[in-house]
């Protein structure tokens, strides 16, 4: 799948997360800050390249800004602002799961 | 003709070299003086209070934090004393809170060397777990506050005391003028033993200003300043009101142990301590009292609007006051006659002649974290740095006879049942019960407690089973890494060290 034009899903509030995702022609740069990097730093950098791969997305830009948000919620707003700012036709939904 | 008095004593020799007479105002010279014996206390500046007390580098100045996120007094006086040029001073202040950054720069630039307090926050507290001072601050419950006063090892120099009015004499409270703070329950042990007390007062009123919490006995010099604090700043922080469902929710859970306990009996004895759901179970209370038809003989502590409601329709029938949370409790205190003021070595210094802790039914007590041990740290964050207060939280869970721990499982992806705490400040012999949203846990130690809980349907597992349900759902967190330098000693109420708190690693 591929980002073409700009999207996010999510908030800034405690428990939740930010993601923004932008159309880029160079390889996939993904940005992660977290609230509990010390913590969970490795943890949320490997669900969310696990999403995104699984999503098949390899360029553009992800940015996740994170408050400190379960494993599920990342997931969840990976998938939304992916799928608002991706290249969409039929979506195959078990990638989703 | 006037006779000397006294005239002829001095060759006798039973006198063995005592003073003889030399006037009534000999020693006492402001009684010769029509107007220095009514205001020989007052000063016009804080420099010139400072002057006359005598205070000199190295020496321990104290201040009281009743005013808490509103203070004004703590910043403004170690301000006149940098300017002043005073260095290598030793802080005693009963807490300090997020409003006291500005010590950073007084710290840096050598006004301050060592610094005692229940508990800091914000950037100060950010700044100190990075190393900021050479030598470790000492972290000390409000009762081990007393108890290190009694011993010497805070030896207060001068204390300045910050009171909404007082009288020409040092008669104050914190209940006349205009910024009531209500109870001064720590301040009162300074007035009782600093070498000089200072008065900031706004406002100075007429003699005799009563009730007096601090006494013109214990006085030496008033300052009339402009503000001391903003009491609408009291109950900002971790004194606040809750809204937050999750946190009514163990309020309400809280309040059913409390009803199932055993100890849910008439003429028993409580004290919520600060934290949302903490405060928040007093507002649950009020039906399960009618509905067994009792009422609790005193309430101790902190006091609360949600305390004053139940004593107001007589359902606590003494409200012990050593710290008003908010307005309502400030008020209450100036016009119950059964809402006392009371010092914090009253209420829980172990080396007082009785306080009041003992005497405890239940605590509600909030916590960081909990670890499986039951020990409870209330002082610093699940990253190291520190974001808290010992306050009454070891006092109290030592004292009653059932201290009940109060907490979210999980504070946004952070578990707050750990197998470790990252720094212990009460012992998990202490402590009965841990009640989070999704379930409760009682203390091995604890079997005919958790026995009533049972019975009562309330959902009691292991705790064990609560960290492995708060895990399954944040994922398991890296240990916090810490350099070896230790920046804080965690002091337990009678003084010994029961933890130290490390820099955190950059």
């Amino acid at each position: 799948m591929k980002i073409i034009k700009d999207a996010m899903a999510g908030t800034l509030e405690s428990s939740d997360v930010l993601v923004k995702v932008s159309p880029s022609d160079g390889p996939l740069e993904v940005v992660v800050k977290s609230e509990v990097e010390r913590q969970f730093g490795e943890q949320i950098r490997r669900v969310v390249a696990d999403t995104l791969a699984r999503l098949t997305i390899n360029e553009g830009v992800v940015i996740v800004e994170d408050k400190g948000a379960l494993d599920c919620t990342i997931r969840a707003r990976l998938q939304a602002a992916v799928l608002r700012g991706g290249a969409v036709e039929g979506l195959d939904w078990s990638i989703l799961q | 003709m006037t006779i000397q008095l006294a005239s002829g004593l001095s060759a006798l020799t039973e006198l063995k070299g005592r003073e003889i007479f030399n006037g009534f105002a000999a020693k006492s010279p402001h009684l010769a003086s029509p107007t220095a014996k009514l205001d020989r206390k007052l000063v016009d500046t804080i420099e010139e209070a400072v002057r006359r007390s005598g205070l000199k580098n190295g020496m321990t100045i104290s201040f009281h934090h009743h005013f808490r996120e509103g203070d004004k007094t703590i910043n403004m006086v170690v301000d006149v004393l940098a300017r002043m040029g005073f260095k290598d001073l030793t802080l005693a202040s009963s807490s300090l809170q997020s409003s006291n950054s500005v010590l950073i720069e007084h710290i840096k630039s050598g006004v301050i060397r060592r610094i005692f307090s229940s508990g800091m926050r914000g950037k100060l507290a950010e700044a100190i777990s990075n190393g900021l001072m050479k030598e470790p601050i000492n972290i000390h419950s409000h009762g081990g506050r007393v108890a290190l006063i009694q011993s010497g090892e805070i030896a207060i120099d001068v204390a300045f005391l910050g009171v909404s009015a007082c009288d020409a004499f040092g008669n104050a409270n914190g209940v006349s003028g205009r910024s009531h703070c209500g109870s001064l329950g720590y301040a009162m042990v300074d007035a009782q033993y600093a070498r000089n007390v200072v008065l900031l007062t706004e406002e100075i009123v007429p003699f005799p200003n009563g009730p007096a919490s601090i006494r013109q006995d214990q006085v030496d010099w008033i300052v009339k300043v402009d503000e001391v604090g903003d009491p609408s700043k009291i109950s900002v922080g971790a004194a606040r009101a809750t809204t937050n469902p999750r946190e009514l929710l163990i309020a309400r859970l809280s309040a059913d142990v409390m009803e199932h306990s055993g100890y849910f009996n008439d003429g028993f004895s409580m004290q919520t301590g600060t934290g949302g759901s903490s405060t928040a179970t007093a507002r649950f209370l009020e039906t399960r009292m009618r509905a067994k038809g009792i009422t609790a003989a005193w309430a101790l502590g902190g006091q609360t609007g949600g305390m004053v409601d139940l004593h107001n329709k007589g359902l606590i029938g003494t409200l012990l006051d050593t710290q008003s949370f908010d307005s309502v409790a400030a008020e209450s205190l100036r016009t119950s006659p059964r809402h006392f003021e009371i010092s914090t070595q009253v209420y829980a210094s172990p080396t007082s002649k009785a306080c009041s802790i003992d005497r405890l039914d239940m605590v509600i007590l909030s916590a960081l974290e909990i670890d499986l041990d039951f020990n409870v740290n209330v002082l610093t964050g699940s990253d190291g740095v520190m974001r808290g207060a010992s306050g009454g939280h070891s006092d109290t869970a030592a004292g009653a006879n059932l201290s009940i721990v109060v907490a979210p499982l999980i504070r946004s992806r952070i578990p707050t049942v750990v197998k470790h705490c990252t720094t212990v400040v009460t012992p998990g012999e202490t402590v009965g019960v841990l009640v989070t949203d999704q379930g409760i846990a009682v203390n091995p130690k604890r079997p005919e407690v958790a026995e009533r809980l049972k019975q009562a349907g309330l959902p009691v597992c292991p705790i064990e089973e609560l960290y492995a349900r708060a895990v399954a759902q944040t994922g398991e967190p890296k240990p916090i890494e810490f350099l070896d330098r230790v920046v804080a000693l965690v002091r337990y109420r009678d003084g010994s060290v029961i933890d130290v708190v490390r820099q955190v690693k950059p």
